[in-house]
Parts: structure tokens; sequence; C-alpha cells
């Protein structure tokens, strides 16, 4: 297979950066500081247009320029040469940020075209999402097995926690440690937080039952039957008030359940919050993050693991792994098993937070939607599908709206861009393939595979991802 | 299309059932108790609903066969496909209705031209669709690893619906009501009506000249070859970039004499409704085998008869709001038990 060399149109830019880089550093300059000098531009390019643009628009912004100061501190210094603590430095300034969010959020300033910042609801959202593409990753960017059922695992997730934590079997009277339910209260009622971890083993199991018998299909065979486990789910949900014809009422049909409990712990609980202070959305937001960080530390270790890098090789070359003693069947399993897993977790905590689960939300379009998020950011690669996941369901409940509304009002349009969500995630599925296969931030043994090809040429050279 | 490798047989396993044999033997049987107790108990419901499953089986086996064709070539589902066929359903009723000014409840000879008229325009429209599509989206990533060409069918399959949804809004459009529902027979009660015998009437000609131009013609070698083997049939000076587009082509227009038909038997279309019924005749395709053109058509049928049963039949039916499960319970049962389909051969892919 040939190696395809793009010539981009960047090109002439990279050129005279390298020169500009040469004529500043010398010609013998390390890695790092080559690497520092190009960071250091590019923020200083990225701030010099944000002030062109957002200046004349919005005028004059405190707390825009803080902004740029965070990123350039983020991003700029080389702070993985810090012995032991250095690599931790980003992510743990990335995550303070993220965790004093609901304190800043409002006073952020408005970027152009998208509108304000996403408020804090929004953003356990984005949270949720940001687990769900985290779990198919595993499934499609680690193993390479596409999936486009996924939101089965989510309507799994979600149903598990609706049933025994609302009054859906009001004939049973279960209490478990539930969170602020009086005894009194019918149906089955168990802690939230027993439930996610029974959400994520149920999911995980039925991920199982439905790998099994499917896996031993390659690619596009195992990609059909996935979506038709996926459509099979919202209609069993849709009928299940009534099992054909038995009077049996396991999902409470198209009125969905509602309401779930929410998670607390004693009498407290995060529905009701605390004071001004620890606001129900506040409280769902720093647990959504501690879900999101136990789901991305599982996950680096998963991919480092052996069974990870089993994933990768029958990945790259099924038969090559299979020769080389990668029980495939077993690993693929796994995998399934793990990105349900997650996808289970993130649908249960999601339906408390929304306290109901309708069939309505477990469509095909949201397979699409969370699939469409891990292309996007980049296959393989957990920080670039953690920005894809938290930029399209910001798209999608927010930022589409505020875009629209720009585009209506500055244009002179009248489109309700909203309606056309669906063909906008379509049209960046196709257009990511067809000229970033890799995604925006690469994992750079995908974005190999995707330039040189798996099947002739062994990877041996390829650096980690 | 038969196209893969042949595998020699294991001869190791041949001797004993296994599990998936007799399960899958098992369900075939009861399936077929179903149907015996339901033509025993209502005989002549069991008959006219036949009819009806036999004439959408007609519509499935026109788009199934578009999916096989694609699949035999390039190894690609395109979930586009069903999508195209909508867009062909929506044309075909803008045409009608437009251009050749028909009106529900018209007959004549009048109608039969522009009928004729429509299904021209509507197959050439899908056909040039469809080939465009390849041409942008398939085409740059022939060699990019199969996940890739998959992801960007998903993502024009939900463009093409947008492109339905703004071009005719979110709702059911009504389409001229012109096909004649005055009886072909009346046997004891089992009534055919015009429209469901037009269906097959358009249906098996367009079958038989597909079937004439795969297997008989320079093109339909060309197509042959390049499905076997597209390096070795680019080496014998086979253009094979051409060739796909070409099935692309004729894949295209065989969805939009779907979608003429479609438009005009059901009597209306939705901008989504294209990706549902898409897969229902991929899962046709696949039961008879994909890449195989008469296991198309006979899956479609069979897809379509189970259909039919499902949801007018009166013993035990699950009814219609199971349709999709146990069109998509069918897809995996036959992946699980028979991945080569029912007149298919076994592919290193399927099995």
């Amino acid at each position: 297979m040939a190696i395809r060399r793009r010539t981009g149109f960047l090109d002439p830019v990279r050129e005279r950066v390298e020169v500009l880089e040469r004529r500043v550093l010398g010609d013998d300059a390390g890695p790092v500081a080559r690497r520092t000098f190009n960071r250091g531009l590019s923020a200083v390019i990225v701030g010099f247009l944000g002030m062109l643009i957002l200046a004349p628009l919005y005028g004059f912004s405190v707390a825009a320029i803080l902004a740029w100061l965070v990123f350039v501190v983020l991003y700029v210094p080389p702070w993985e040469v810090i012995p032991r603590v250095g690599r931790f430095v980003r992510p743990l300034l990335a995550l303070s940020l993220a965790a004093t969010y609901p304190f800043y959020a409002l006073n952020m300033f408005t970027i152009p075209i998208f509108g304000a910042f996403p408020d804090v609801a929004t953003g356990v959202k984005m949270l949720v999402f940001a687990m769900m593409a985290i779990g198919l990753n595993i499934v499609v960017g680690y193993a390479g097995l596409l999936d486009l059922g996924y939101v089965a695992f989510y309507a799994i997730g979600s149903y598990t926690v609706a049933w025994f934590a609302s009054i859906q079997f009001a004939h049973q009277n279960i209490h478990f440690w539930p969170a602020g339910v009086p005894s009194s209260l019918p149906g089955i009622h168990i802690s939230i937080w027993l439930l996610l971890a029974l959400a994520g083993i149920l999911t995980a199991i039925v991920g199982v039952i439905i790998g099994l018998p499917t896996l031993r299909l390659r690619g596009d065979y195992l990609a059909i039957v996935t979506l038709g486990f996926g459509e099979i789910m919202p209609q069993v949900a849709r009928n299940g008030d009534d099992f054909f014809g038995t009077g049996f009422n396991l999902t409470n049909g198209p009125n969905g359940i509602t309401p779930i409990d929410s998670p607390g712990f004693g009498s407290f609980t995060f529905l009701a919050g605390h004071g001004s202070f620890f606001t129900p959305d506040r409280l769902f937001f720093w647990t959504a993050i501690l879900l999101v960080l136990f789901t991305v530390f599982c996950s680096l270790r998963l991919r480092d693991s052996r069974l990870g890098r089993a994933w990768i090789a029958i990945r790259e070359d099924e038969t090559a792994a299979a020769a080389m003693g990668v029980p495939l069947m077993r690993t693929k399993t796994w995998a399934y098993a793990a990105g349900a897993f997650f996808g289970g977790i993130a649908g249960g905590y999601y339906a408390s937070f929304k306290s109901a689960t309708f069939p309505g939300d477990f469509f095909f379009n949201i397979s699409v939607l969370i699939l469409c998020m891990v292309i996007l950011g980049g296959m393989g690669n957990i920080w670039g599908v953690m920005v894809g996941a938290l930029f399209l369901e910001y798209l999608d409940s927010e930022g589409l709206a505020n875009t629209g509304a720009w585009l209506n009002s500055n244009l002179g349009l009248n489109i309700d861009v909203p309606k056309y969500e669906f063909g906008i995630f379509g049209l960046i599925l196709v257009v990511v393939m067809l000229f970033r296969p890799q995604g925006l931030i690469p994992s750079a043994r995908r974005k190999a595979e995707f330039e040189v090809g798996v099947h002739d040429e062994p990877l041996y050279n390829a650096t980690h991802g | 299309m038969v196209t893969e490798a042949r595998r020699p047989p294991l001869p190791l396993l041949r001797n004993r059932p296994s599990f998936t044999t007799v399960g899958g033997l098992t369900l075939v049987a009861l399936l077929i108790v179903w149907l015996i107790v339901n033509l025993v108990k209502t005989p002549s419901d069991f008959a006219e609903i036949f009819l009806i499953g036999l004439t959408t089986g007609c519509i499935y086996a026109l788009v199934a066969l578009g999916y096989t064709l694609v699949y035999g070539i390039l190894q690609l589902i395109n979930f586009a496909h069903g999508d195209v066929f909508m867009l062909g359903a929506m044309m075909s009723a803008t045409v009608a209705a437009s251009v050749f000014g028909l009106t529900s409840g018209q007959s004549g000879v009048v109608v039969w031209l522009a009928v004729f008229g429509t299904l021209i325009i509507a197959m050439a429209f899908c056909g040039t669709l469809n080939a465009t599509i390849e041409f942008v989206a398939y085409r740059p990533l022939r060699n990019a690893p199969r996940l890739a060409p998959l992801i960007t069918a998903i993502g024009v399959s939900f463009i093409l619906q947008n492109v339905g949804l703004a071009w005719k809004g979110p709702n059911y459009i009504e389409v001229v009501d012109v096909l004649p529902k005055s009886q072909v027979f009346d046997i004891g009660g089992v009534t055919y009506t015009w429209n469901k015998l037009i269906v097959v009437l358009i249906t098996v000609p367009v079958l038989i000249l597909l079937v004439w131009l795969v297997e008989r013609t320079r093109q339909g070698k060309a197509m042959r070859a390049t499905a076997q083997d597209m390096d070795a049939s680019a080496m014998m000076g086979i253009n094979v970039n051409r060739t796909i587009s070409f099935t692309f082509l004729i894949a295209g227009a065989l969805a939009g004499a779907a979608g003429l038909l479609y438009a005009l038997y059901v009597t209306n279309v939705r901008y989504d409704q294209g990706f549902q019924l898409g897969l229902i005749a991929f899962t046709a395709a696949v039961l008879g085998g994909v890449g195989n053109l008469p296991g198309a058509v006979l899956g479609a049928i069979c897809i379509g008869l189970i259909q039919a049963f499902n949801e007018g039949l009166t013993w035990h039916a699950p009814g219609s709001d199971w349709t999709q499960s146990i069109v998509f319970a069918i897809l995996i049962l036959i992946l699980v038990f028979r991945p080569e389909g029912l007149l298919g051969e076994r592919t290193p892919e399927g099995g």
C-alpha cells in the first residue's frame, strides 16, 4: 500500500515557522525547546486572533485575557520535563479548572458565534457523554470494533437505575440505604451509588451476552449486529409496558419511568442540595467529574495493560494477533464488557440526574452522536475523545441553538439550525474521515495506521499514543 | 456475485450436529408450526396477507439488490442506500405531481405514461446521486482501514436524511394515489388488487434486466471480476474505478425504482423512512447471502412475508409494534446460525 503524502495548504506556513524556529533557537536545539517554541508561538497566535475577533465584537474583557493566560500556563511550558511530578501538572491544572467551573461559569466572556459558556447543568450532560465516549473509545478506538448500538448500554444503565430507585414496581417495598426516601414510599429504592455499580456490572454482562455470538463476525457485520441491538432496545422499552398482552409492565412504555431517586447520603439528597453553596447542579457536576476521572483512570490503565495491548494488536491485524496467540474471542469480549460497563454507569447516573428515563432517549441518533465524539476527537486517544465529547455535547445542548441564532441575526437567514443537528454531525463524520481520519487530537499510533495502512507494514517504530 | 475464495469444508465438524444447527432448526420449526396453525385457523386471511407480503417483498428486493451489489464489489455496507431510496421516493412524488400533473384517482393511458416517465427520472436521479456519493465520499477512502468508509457511509446517510428534511419538512408528505385498486381476481374471498400486481409487474422486468446485465454483458463481467479481485482485474485492463461507479449507478437506479413503487403503493413518504427500510432491506440481503443476487431477492421476499405475517395474522402474532425488533432479531440469528445466508457460500468475512 502506497504511503500517501498530503500536501496541505498549511505547508508554506509550516516552512516559515521552521525557518523562524532555527533563527531563534539555533540549529542544534533539543526537541523540548522546539516544542515549547512552537507551542508558545501558537499561543501567541491564538491570543492575537482572539483579540482581533473578540475586542471589536465585545470590547475589552478581563475574563477573556485570564482565560488566555490560563491556556498559556497549561499549554506552553514543558511541564513534562520536571521529574516525577511533571506529567501530573497539566491534568491536575485542567482538573482544578474543571472542578471550580461552577464558580466562574457565569462570569465568563462570550465566545464569538458560539455564545455564552455552558451552564453547570449542561456541564453535567457534557461530562456524562464524555464518560460514554471514553467507554465507546475502548471498543472502537482500542479494539477497532465498530459498535453502532452503544446506546443500548446507555439504555440498560438508565433502566437499571430507574427500576431499582423509583416507584415503578409499586407492589414491592424494598428499601436499601436510599437517600431521602420516606420508608412508606412503595417500590424498590436502593442507594444510587450501589445502583451505579450494579448498572455497570449488569450492562457489562449484557455486553458479553451480545458480544459472544456476534464477535466471531468481522468488522462491518459486527457493526450491523450492534446496530440491530441498538434498534431493538428502544422498541423493547417503548412496548415494554405490556409484553405481548401479558399485562406485565416492565418499562412503563412511552411515558418512561419518572421520578427517579436522587443520589445522596442519609437524608441529604443532591436534588435538595444544601444552602447556596451546594446547589443540586454543582453536586451533580462534581460527582460527574469524579466519575469521569474514574473512567479515564480505568481506561488509561486498561490501555497499558496486557489486555489493552492485545486490543491494539487485534485492531491492527486480527490474523497476525491470533497467530501470536492472542485469544480473539476473549479479548474482544472484554473490550465489549469494558466499554459497556462505563456506558451503563454513565446511563444510570444520567437517569438519576434527569430523574427520568424515556424510550425516546435511546434512538440510533445517540449512538451516532457518541461515535461522532470518538471520531472527531481522535480514535484511541482519551484526551481527544474527551474534548470531542465535551464539544459535541455542548453543541447538542446549547451551542447549535446559539450558533443558529447568531447566523440568523447576522446573515439575515431564517434556518432552524438545531433541526439539522444530525445532518451536521453526519457532515462532521464525513469531513473528519475524508480529511483527518485520525481525528483532531490523534494518538500517534492510530495516526500512523490511517496514513500508512495497517496490513502490509508492521508498525514496530510507532510510538505509543 | 459469489465472490470470495471458497474454503474446503472442515471434515471433522460435519458429523455431529452442533448446538447452533439444532438451535437454528428448532427456531425454523417453531416458525413453521406457527404459520401452519395460522393457516388452518384463518386460511383466507392468510392468503391475503401472503399477497401483501409478496408485494412489500418486491420493493425490499429492489433495495436489497443495491446493498448486495455494492457489498459484493467493495465489501462496504452502504448505509446511505436507504436514504437514496427515500430521496427517490420523494423525487417520484414531486415529479408525478408537479411535472406530469397527476392527481389522485386519475386513470387512463396518461397515467401509465406518466408513471413510466417518473420511473425513468427517479432511476436516473438516484443512480446519479449514488454514483456521486461514491465519488465524493467513498473513493478517497479506497485504501483506508475498512472502518473509515463505513463511518463515512453513516455520515452520508444522516446528511441525506437532512436533505430530505430540508426539502419536504418533518411530516409525512402525501403522494398522488394513481394506482388502481380494482380487483385482479377474487377467489373464495381472497382478493388481489391491481396496485399490488403493478408493483410485481414493474419489479420483475427490472430484475431480469439486472440479471442479464450482470451475467451476460461485458460491463457485468467487469463487475464480477472487480468483485472477485480488484487488483487482478485492474491488471487485466478493467477500469476498476469506472466499474465501481457503474455499480453504484445501477444500485442507485434500483433504489430509484423502489422509491417510485413505494411512493405510489404506500402513498406517503417521510424523511426518516429510508434509513429504517434500508436496514430491513439490508437484513434481507444478509438473509439471502450478501453478494448473491438471487439470494437478495429471496431474502427480501422472506422478510416481506414475515413482516406481513407478523402484522396481519391474529394467532400469537407480536404485531406491528415489534416488526423492527423481529427483523433485527432475524438479522442477528442469521449471522449467528448461518452467516453465509440462505443461498450464499461461506466467506472469510461471514464465517
